[in-house]
């Protein structure tokens, strides 16, 4: 659960409430709700960004610890350093390691023609456009080899066409290397090309409205009959989401007393 | 350089030359042009006074600057980084600043002088006012301008609280560290002079320089003193500006 202070003394905003989700290894797992549902506090609940005002994020039965190694986060802005190159950025994390400079520049190597980034290794991150921006980021998240791998809308500020590369050069990778990906987006259509599980959010505070299992085989179509299925069923449930009242929930979590 | 901008100074000292010529500008007042290379000549060559070279004054002043400002630059971009990390500590030690920010570095040196009598140590504190508050507010600011999604960025690479420091903090306020940098080299060269025209000053320093021109009456070497303060800081600015452009290369 999480609560946040509201304007007013002693009114809290109540963000999320009574999430419980269990996520296999090696899944990738979208996660959509209408905006300001506490997507993204949720993400950084599990990336140890925030803490939860109550409850706990647990891998493997283990609690997470703050800053562990577990977990990799990719933002939708980029976040990478301006005043680093490509390869400084890739860097970035091995060098907060500790491993030494040979090793990690050779491994930053592999990222960056894996990546598709051969020949902007030493270029800064205003001479990049969007697409290669993020892949730098991606690459930065994953050379740490995280269990976990967050990505907060990390497509929603790519134009449609490079939107549509990005998800396939994602999940190409993501087949490759079968990380665990926790992936939020708004986009309905994305998240059905991408994903085995779409977890489907409800207004603040989030509850699980449902989890939809996507067993389409892989490379899918998007155009085809079953993705658009399976889109009109999660665009009714936003749809029907939006429109239900809700007044009571809707009271009772902004005006919630401490 | 264009041809514009050497067009106007090229006129005016010919003018300048012209009415000195003819004496309607009288030479004890003002020297001419030619009178001033004079006197920068017998300031190079028999010095001022008689023994102490003009580049031993300029070397003696970039001394105490570089002292001062070292130790300002050196407090100050660490102090900075920390209040403007956290707003505690910025609550702390704000007052402090503001009280003693408004007070003119000139206005320390009779103190300045009780506490480290006349000479370098001296020349250096006063130097360090002037430099210290325009580094440190400018370093407040940088990290201040810093992206908060590129700390959390750091942390979601493990970064400990040390490294945001060296690796987030640090390189983000470089620019505005500079701008400080630029500001304050500029106010202490300017308030060094000054303190080697008051009384903290011995025997060298363009400053000290000056004034022993005038105990003797030479315009032409107070002039040709002053043409050199102006070269001095004109060279220390270009210094830092192609040191700055090369080091943040990634701004663009």
């Amino acid at each position: 659960m999480k609560t946040f202070p509201g304007r007013n003394q002693g009114e809290d905003v109540h963000v999320l409430d009574h999430l419980q989700y269990r996520i296999e290894n090696g899944k990738f797992i979208s996660i959509i709700g209408p905006s300001g549902c506490g997507k993204t506090t949720l993400l950084r609940i599990i990336a140890g960004l925030e803490k939860a005002s109550t409850g706990k994020v647990l891998l493997d039965g283990h609690e997470m610890v703050q800053g562990s190694e577990e977990v990799g986060m990719i933002f939708q802005e980029y976040a990478l350093f301006p005043w680093r190159t490509t390869l400084q950025n890739i860097e970035m994390g091995l060098e907060i390691r500790g491993v030494e400079k040979e090793k990690r520049r050779s491994t930053a190597m592999e990222y960056i023609r894996s990546f598709d980034l051969n020949g902007f290794e030493k270029r800064y991150p205003r001479e990049l456009s969007g697409g290669m921006k993020q892949r730098v980021a991606i690459a930065r998240t994953l050379i740490m080899n995280p269990r976990v791998v967050l990505m907060d809308e990390p497509f929603g500020s790519l134009d449609s066409q490079t939107r549509n590369a990005m998800q396939e050069f994602l999940l190409g990778v993501w087949l490759k290397r079968g990380d665990t990906i926790i992936f939020v987006t708004h986009n309905v259509d994305e998240a059905v090309f991408l994903s085995d599980e779409i977890v489907i959010l409800s207004k603040r505070p989030a509850k699980i409205i449902q989890r939809k299992e996507v067993t389409l085989t892989r490379p899918r179509d998007r155009t085809s009959e079953e993705c658009n299925k399976i889109w009109r069923e999660i665009l009714k449930l936003l749809e029907e989401e939006m429109k239900s009242e809700g007044k009571d929930d809707y009271r009772r979590s902004i005006l919630q007393s401490t | 350089m264009k041809k514009e901008s050497y067009l106007l100074p090229l006129v005016l000292i010919f003018l300048w030359q012209g009415l000195s010529s003819l004496q309607w500008i009288p030479s004890y007042k003002l020297s001419s042009p030619v009178e001033i290379v004079l006197g920068l000549k017998d300031l190079l060559i028999i010095g001022m006074p008689p023994g102490n070279l003009l580049h031993h004054h300029v070397l003696y002043s970039l001394y105490r600057v570089g002292l001062g400002y070292g130790v300002a630059a050196m407090l100050a971009i660490p102090l900075g980084l920390l209040m403007g990390w956290s707003p505690r500590i910025r609550k702390m030690v704000n007052p402090l600043i503001e009280v003693i920010r408004p007070i003119p570095p000139l206005a320390w040196i009779p103190i300045a002088i009780v506490w480290f009598g006349i000479g370098i140590k001296s020349a250096a504190f006063i130097i360090f006012l002037g430099a210290f508050f325009p580094i440190l507010l400018n370093t407040i600011a940088g990290v201040l301008s810093i992206n908060p999604i590129l700390v959390e960025a750091a942390r979601t690479l493990h970064a400990k609280e040390k490294q945001i420091f060296q690796k987030v903090l640090f390189p983000g306020s470089i620019p505005s560290i500079f701008v400080g940098m630029r500001i304050g080299i500029g106010i202490g060269w300017m308030t060094l002079v000054a303190a080697e025209f008051t009384g903290v000053k011995e025997g060298y320093g363009v400053g000290y320089m000056i004034m022993t021109a005038r105990d003797i009456q030479r315009p032409d070497q107070i002039l040709a003193g002053m043409l050199v303060i102006g070269l001095i800081g004109l060279l220390i600015n270009l210094g830092l500006r192609t040191f700055e452009s090369r080091v943040i290369r990634w701004r663009g």
